[in-house]
């Protein structure tokens, strides 16, 4: 793809490195939606290195629509509006503990027009010199057979996009960055 | 399920504008980069929006990293300011802007930074800022120095700010490096020099502005910051 002429060029990614949290840690980064919200669940998992180490160094960012698939924000086509959720922010943040641990507090967002509930995901860490991007998916979701993402996605790695149960109100989405089972990264 | 709403999406980068995530010079990537290529997607809504995360993330000290604790930090007072513009030139307002940098000796205020350089009881290091309606942002910070790492024999990292930016959607979502002007260690950096095109590559560093300097307080350094723009036409999905 070539630039045309009067075209800005981009300022170029690099990795976020090893001391991150001094400037990306957010006390609150967790909380897609404030503890106590009805439906909360928790999303989380380890993220792993090619030689299935965890990443102790890294950081996990999501992005979703609330319970009602609606955005604040003026692209959503019913305009930029604050949820009728309480407290929803749609983002949220975690860096990797000491055994490549992160998690989020969320609710299951709606489904989109023409797509199924899922949470876009950038990961950023030392050694990555641009975030990966994947999504997470839900489990027992009957709009995934038809999802046009996960259609694109060859059958026996789209599994690396669904999130696993993992007890009452908890997911599980490992992250594999290298290797076996390697998670399906999303050039967006 | 209601049909998809037509989307315009963001235009891809340019080949040579990022680094790509395999490049064995930086010794951490042979573990973390992907081995399988990703997967191309067309942006809907959920690439198309993002966090709009404005003012109400801000502490009164978070643009001045001097004023943080009681005293100053020692080393060369500097302002870093700039734009943020998509690459069709329009401003990105309101967006949050995020900053983490070691403090004048190279080091960083951090558990796992160890090298024996002083830290300093007045720098943190850590500052956010939201740019103004016409995309501006400005920091008071000190010069950070630079710092060796153990990627190759004698690896020093030029002086540089880590920068991280939300633009207004998904997909301009950045982080990257801000660098000082005719630094020395530029050449044996393989961080810098991951970026394929030297001209990109020259984009990541900041440029001196007299102009912009405060008098008897502090110098003063622009770094414009450019993210993706948009392409013109919606894209409709397929359907029955
Ligand atoms: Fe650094």
């Amino acid at each position: 793809m070539s630039e045309s002429a009067g075209r800005l060029g981009l300022t170029p990614s690099q990795t976020v490195g090893p001391f991150l949290s001094i400037g990306l840690d957010w006390a609150d980064g967790p909380d897609v939606v404030p503890a106590g919200t009805p439906g909360e669940i928790r999303i989380g998992g380890v993220l792993y290195d090619g030689a299935g180490e965890p990443v102790t160094d890294g950081l996990i960012e999501t992005w979703q629509a609330d319970p009602d698939g609606h955005f604040d924000h003026p692209e959503d086509p019913r305009g930029a509006a604050a949820s009728s959720l309480p407290g929803f922010r749609g983002f949220g943040r975690a860096a990797t503990d000491g055994e490549g641990r992160w998690e989020i507090r969320t609710v299951k967002p709606g489904a989109l027009p023409g797509e199924a509930p899922h949470i876009d995901v950038s990961v950023f860490a030392r050694g990555l010199l641009d975030r990966v991007v994947t999504r997470i998916y839900f489990p027992d979701e009957a709009a995934n057979v038809t999802d046009p993402l996960l259609a694109e996605v060859p059958a026996d790695r789209a599994a690396t996009l669904v999130a696993r149960p993992d007890g009452p109100g908890r997911l599980r989405f490992d992250i594999r960055l290298q290797g076996d089972g390697e998670t399906v990264f999303l050039a967006v | 399920m209601t049909l998809p709403h037509p989307v315009a999406g963001y235009r891809p980068a340019p080949d040579g504008a990022h680094p790509p995530l395999d490049f064995p010079e930086y010794r951490s990537t042979g573990l973390r980069a992907p081995a399988q290529a990703p997967i191309v997607v067309r942006h809907r809504l959920t690439e198309v929006t993002g966090p709009l995360l404005a003012g109400e993330r801000l502490g009164p000290s978070d643009h001045d990293l001097t004023t943080q604790h009681a005293g100053e930090p020692l080393g060369q007072r500097i302002v870093v300011f700039g734009r943020v513009l998509d690459s069709d030139g329009r401003a990105v307002p309101d967006t949050l802007v995020e900053i983490w940098q070691a403090n004048a000796a190279g080091r960083y205020a951090h558990a796992r930074d160890n090298w024996p350089a002083p830290l300093d009881p007045n720098f943190t290091g850590g500052g956010r800022v939201v740019t103004d309606a016409t995309g501006n942002y400005s920091f008071t910070t000190i010069k950070p120095g630079a710092y060796p790492w153990g990627n190759h024999h004698n690896a020093w990292r030029p002086a540089h700010i880590h920068f991280s930016l939300f633009g207004r959607a998904f997909t301009q979502r950045l982080v990257t490096q801000m660098y000082f002007p005719d630094d020395p260690l530029f050449a044996q950096d393989p961080i810098f020099n991951s970026v394929p095109d030297p001209k990109a590559r020259q984009r990541m560093v900041a440029a001196f502005d007299l102009e912009a300097t405060r008098p008897e307080w502090a110098l003063a350094f622009r770094f414009d910051i450019v993210l993706r723009g948009r392409e013109q036409t919606p894209f409709e999905e397929p359907h029955e």
